[in-house]
């Protein structure tokens, strides 16, 4: 009996982006489908009643959410090819902690780079920098954080790249310039065709920031 | 070789409870380090450079940080005995997600009660606790556990927060028992369990008074 595989998901969230990479890289076929956030499908709302919240993966009509769980639930089920997470437990652990240290870190920081002004935003700058810098000191000479192929923190961090130039143009910060060895693994991430069909444009994603900053009245 | 395994942490954080309890359960022999983590400690920040807090796991020198990250490595590591996470893939998928919502929610909501003057707001935060714990119930079923027969995963990330439950109640005059009696009968049932009573779930009333002390101090009555 074939698989159904669903995933209710919006085009800029860099959490649906991870579940993306992750049914790309084990070339799951499943049917994208697009919420619209003001006005939320049954079907998410009956999928997610907890936080009503995308992603949400639906296997076989059960759901999944949470998108590193989603990403480990893939892994697991789709077990023959591809493995984002370690075999040995003590690097499992550390996939984890730094999933979760994004998980922290980059959405709200990043986030704060293009709502907040003043003072606040300085520190959300000088924040996010050494969130990145911190990131590159654990990338250490690895192509990937994963080793030589991408692993359970790529998947988890590249989606943010796409929202970079939002982040850089709003928060005034050159993100190439202060950490040159990140963006050298993200555009290596973007040459992994699971990474690259999975993410929208930078600038498409730059228009959605323009758009809801106008919208409410944030530049 | 014998495994050498220690835990930095701190008697009254819930998230160390869940490290000791995962401990107990695997039968794994280690040294407790209680040590108040705003105090001078460098060792602690050596093993935890990132988030400068316990629980620590250190084992055979290499340190494993975040909680729930030290269960799922104990569960994996020893693996022979007690499992922690189910083995199904969905199942596990739905463990996960439960003591994801336990983390994201319970500490802060209980946090809120307990921190808010009588009023508006502490009725607010009164009744989001309330309505979290009796998701949880409705989680919880008719199984025992939430892990089924035996302790899983939700259950040791969720169990610890029990241990404050007194400090919830006398700050903000809450009877959980009445608003949620599934709650706490789950909750004594994970009490006569060795691995979560044996001296890992500070009394209640000691969790009070440290609280009670510490909100005095900063100048809250």
């Amino acid at each position: 009996m074939a698989d159904e595989v669903i995933l209710l998901d919006y085009w800029v969230s860099p959490f649906g982006m991870r579940v993306r990479i992750a049914l790309a890289e084990k070339g799951i076929k499943h049917e994208y489908r697009e919420e619209d956030l003001r006005n939320k499908s049954p079907l998410l709302l009956q999928m997610n009643p907890v936080h009503k919240k995308i992603p949400v993966l639906i296997h076989n009509g059960k759901s999944i959410c949470e998108s590193l769980i989603a990403v480990q639930y893939i892994d697991e089920v789709w077990n023959e090819k591809s493995p984002l997470l370690p075999s040995d437990p003590y690097q499992r652990s550390q996939a984890r902690f730094w999933a979760d240290y994004v998980d922290k870190k980059i959405y709200e920081v990043g986030r704060n780079l293009w709502t907040k002004k003043g003072e606040e935003q300085e520190a959300a700058k000088k924040e996010f920098i050494e969130a990145l810098k911190l990131l590159e000191q654990e990338l250490g000479d690895k192509t990937y954080f994963g080793g030589d192929k991408i692993g359970f923190v790529d998947v988890a961090l590249i989606p943010f790249y796409t929202w970079f130039k939002g982040y850089e143009t709003f928060g005034n910060i050159n993100v190439e310039k202060e950490c040159p060895k990140f963006i050298a693994w993200a555009k290596r991430c973007m040459q992994v065709e699971s990474i690259s069909k999975s993410l929208p444009d930078q600038d498409k994603v730059y228009g959605f920031i323009v758009e809801i900053t106008k919208k409410f009245g944030l530049e | 070789m014998a495994d050498e395994v220690v835990l930095l942490g701190f008697w009254i954080s819930p998230y160390g409870m869940r490290a000791r309890i995962a401990l107990a359960e695997k039968g794994v022999k280690y040294e407790f380090i209680d040590k108040d983590p705003r105090e001078n400690w460098p060792y602690l920040l050596q093993m935890n450079p990132v988030h400068k807090k316990i629980p620590v796991l250190i084992h055979n020198g290499k340190p494993i940080c975040e909680s729930l990250v030290i269960v799922e490595y104990i569960d994996e590591v020893w693996k022979d005995r007690s499992p922690l996470l189910p083995s199904d893939p969905y199942q596990r998928a739905q463990a996960r997600f439960w003591a994801d919502y336990v983390d994201k929610k319970i500490y802060e909501a209980g946090k809120k009660v307990y921190r808010t003057k009588k009023g508006e707001e502490q009725e607010a935060a009164k009744k989001e606790f309330i309505d979290m714990l009796k998701l949880l119930e409705k989680q919880l079923g008719d199984k025992a556990y939430f892990g089924g027969d035996r302790l899983g995963l939700v259950d040791i990330a969720l169990i610890p927060f029990y241990s404050w439950f007194e400090t919830y109640e006398k700050f903000g005059n809450l009877n959980i028992e009445i608003e949620c009696p599934k709650f706490i009968a789950w909750a004594n049932r994970c009490m006569q369990i060795e691995s979560v009573s044996k001296s890992l779930l500070p009394n209640q009333h000691k969790v009070y008074e440290f609280i009670a002390d510490a909100l005095k101090k900063l100048g809250f009555s």
